[in-house]
């Protein structure tokens, strides 16, 4: 019984005249992980900016959890519970882990005091150490702040905002570009914990081994089109290079790149 | 290795790494000032700068200089309080010392008698129904021409994406204008009883104090303060989170104000007049308050406490170059190393925090 959590259809993005995206035809299955992936400039970020409202898309519909969505900025993503780890990290270095997971939608008290209302420290701690938990993210001390952690550390509190929050559908755009071995297989180990959970996820990644390693299906793009969308355990890596590449295109998109 | 593993990822908990908070390398450097000022008493006045040496007191401290210490850096302190806030969101605010000096005037128009030694007040501005009137209405007056002058700094900075330097620049040269032109340069006297009371004795300790505890309560317990650190830490993830930066901006500034224009009233209560040249590079002695007490001028970093021991720390010299009978130049000589020396540090200690992790 699968349920579809995202869909889009003839998503298109034009900067001018430059079509950054042209017609894209999305699905995603409630649990899945699906990898995007494309050579530079292929449009897969143009994607993902559409979905997340970051932009605005020219033309085509998205419909997320059964409803047609108008995103009109990535708050409005978030709040209707797309999560997103961004390539530039989107964390205050000078605060705390709990304080940035939980920044623009602290926890507080007395909220008749307006800007001054008093913020709930506690549960805003207990929920970070169950995310935390739930990802098994291992962060030797949530009171330190971000500008004393790892790389590795830091996108590991990256993701363990949307395991806090629930989110319907998390989207990782090259989440390990910046890391070193071992804190690319920490935060693989996190992507693997979220499956195990049942989360959607999205995985822009250029990384082969790792898209083999974490995904169930391998949407291509090339030249801002969809060129394939491939089921993992019917496809090898060579396989998808060709596709990358151009030198092969799925059957039922031929003729669109 | 395996002591210092947690988990699967081989994330590691360095002890080095801990954090020490800054406010302790301050308040040491604020114990180390008093040392050698305590050593340099010894030996060349022959007195304790901070003890009873002379035994003129019940207690075993110099209650008398202490008193000075703090009064004399009360007044700016309360500005520094409001400025820590603003460069804590990795902006600047100029305009405070004018702002002052501009507050000073209209409020204290507000605050005359109508009789002075049995004639009317030769200094009025106002007509007869502006004068004698509440200490409620000059106190508001101050206030309120601090919020409206933070709230110009804060929309310009927020909405206009005019850097804070230039947009408070133009406020403080505005507002010295304003100070000017208000009674064409004659001072404002002759105040109610009522008003005079406001900054008397050690009322402007009192106040700043009570202040530095609210606004310590502020930046670390409430909303306010969790999105003041956020905004100076990393805008565009500030923004990103949904806080509305813009909004937030112009509360900070209009707060700055605020506190400058009660420092206008305090001052002018506690001198008994109003001139236009009032509150004079108040501005860049509270800044200076601010960054000795560990304030990043790059922002998200710093604390109210900080300010208050850099506050203690600018006070502390002050006297000291008086007790040791020197002149006020060498004061402000070495105020300068400090406060270069302070930022020269601050830098040395992040550059090693980043070339660690």
């Amino acid at each position: 019984m699968s349920e579809t959590i995202l869909e889009t259809k003839g998503l298109t993005k034009h900067y001018g005249g430059v079509h950054a995206l042209e017609d894209a035809d999305f699905i995603l299955e409630k649990g899945e992980h699906v990898a995007i992936m494309g050579d530079n400039g292929a449009g897969k970020s143009t994607f993902v900016r559409q979905i997340t409202g970051v932009e605005q898309r020219t033309r085509g519909t998205i419909v997320f959890d059964g409803t047609e969505v108008n995103f009109s900025g990535p708050l409005d993503a978030r709040e209707a519970g797309i999560e997103t780890v961004f390539q530039t990290l989107a964390l205050a270095d000078d605060l705390n882990v709990p304080d940035n997971l939980f920044l623009g939608r602290e926890k507080t008290m007395f909220n008749w005091l307006g800007p001054f209302r008093i913020l709930d420290y506690k549960t805003m701690r207990e929920a970070t150490l169950a995310g935390l938990e739930k990802t098994a993210v291992k962060i030797p001390n949530i009171r330190n702040t971000i500008a004393n952690m790892s790389g590795g550390q830091r996108q590991c509190v990256a993701i363990a905002r949307t395991a806090t929050f629930a989110s319907k559908l998390t989207i990782m755009d090259e989440p390990t570009a910046a890391l070193g071995v071992q804190e690319t297989a920490q935060v693989e180990n996190i992507v693997r914990t979220l499956k195990e959970q049942g989360e959607s996820l999205i995985l822009v990644s250029h990384n082969m081994r790792q898209v083999f390693d974490l995904v169930d299906r391998i949407v291509v793009f090339r030249r801002g089109r969809i060129v394939a969308n491939l089921n993992k355990d019917d496809t090898d890596g060579q396989d998808v290079v060709a596709y990358i590449t151009g030198a092969k295109t799925g059957a039922e998109y031929e003729g669109a790149a | 290795m395996s002591d210092k593993s947690h988990g699967t990822g081989g994330l590691t908990f360095d002890k080095s790494k801990r954090q020490w908070p800054n406010e302790l390398n301050v308040f040491g450097a604020l114990i180390l000032i008093i040392v050698i000022f305590e050593i340099l008493g010894a030996i060349y006045v022959g007195q304790s700068l901070l003890f009873d040496s002379n035994n003129r007191f019940d207690s075993i401290f110099n209650e008398q200089r202490l008193r000075i210490i703090i009064i004399q850096v009360a007044i700016v302190g309360i500005i520094a309080l409001g400025v820590t806030q603003v460069i804590i969101t990795a902006g600047i605010d100029l305009s405070s010392g004018s702002v002052l000096g501009a507050t000073a005037m209209i409020a204290m128009s507000f605050a005359q008698v109508s009789e002075v030694n049995g004639g009317p007040n030769p200094k009025a501005i106002f007509g007869p129904a502006f004068l004698d009137l509440p200490v409620v209405v000059p106190v508001m007056v101050g206030l309120g021409c601090g919020i409206i002058a933070g709230i110009v700094n804060g929309v310009l900075v927020a909405y206009s994406r005019i850097p804070p330097f230039i947009a408070t620049l133009g406020m403080m040269l505005f507002a010295r204008g304003v100070a000017q032109w208000w009674s064409k340069g004659n001072p404002v006297s002759f105040p109610t009883e009522a008003y005079s009371k406001i900054g008397a004795g050690m009322m402007p300790v009192i106040i700043f104090l009570s202040l530095a505890v609210l606004f310590h309560l502020i930046m670390n317990y409430t909303i306010y303060g969790k999105h003041t650190y956020a905004i100076g830490s990393n805008e565009a993830a500030a923004r990103m989170s949904g806080i509305n930066v813009p909004r937030h901006l112009v509360l900070v500034y209009a707060i700055a104000g605020m506190l400058a224009g009660l420092s206008a009233v305090i001052l002018t209560s506690k001198n008994l007049t109003a001139q236009s040249g009032m509150g004079l590079s108040y501005e860049l002695d509270a800044i200076a308050m601010a960054v000795i007490g560990g304030v990043s001028l790059f922002g998200g970093r710093g604390s109210i406490i900080g300010t208050v021991i850099g506050a203690l720390i600018i006070g502390v010299i002050t006297s000291g170059f008086t007790f040791l009978r020197l002149g006020a130049y060498y004061q402000e000589m070495v105020l300068g190393s400090i406060i270069v020396g302070a930022v020269a540090l601050d830098q040395w200690q992040q550059q090693r925090a980043a070339t660690r992790s």
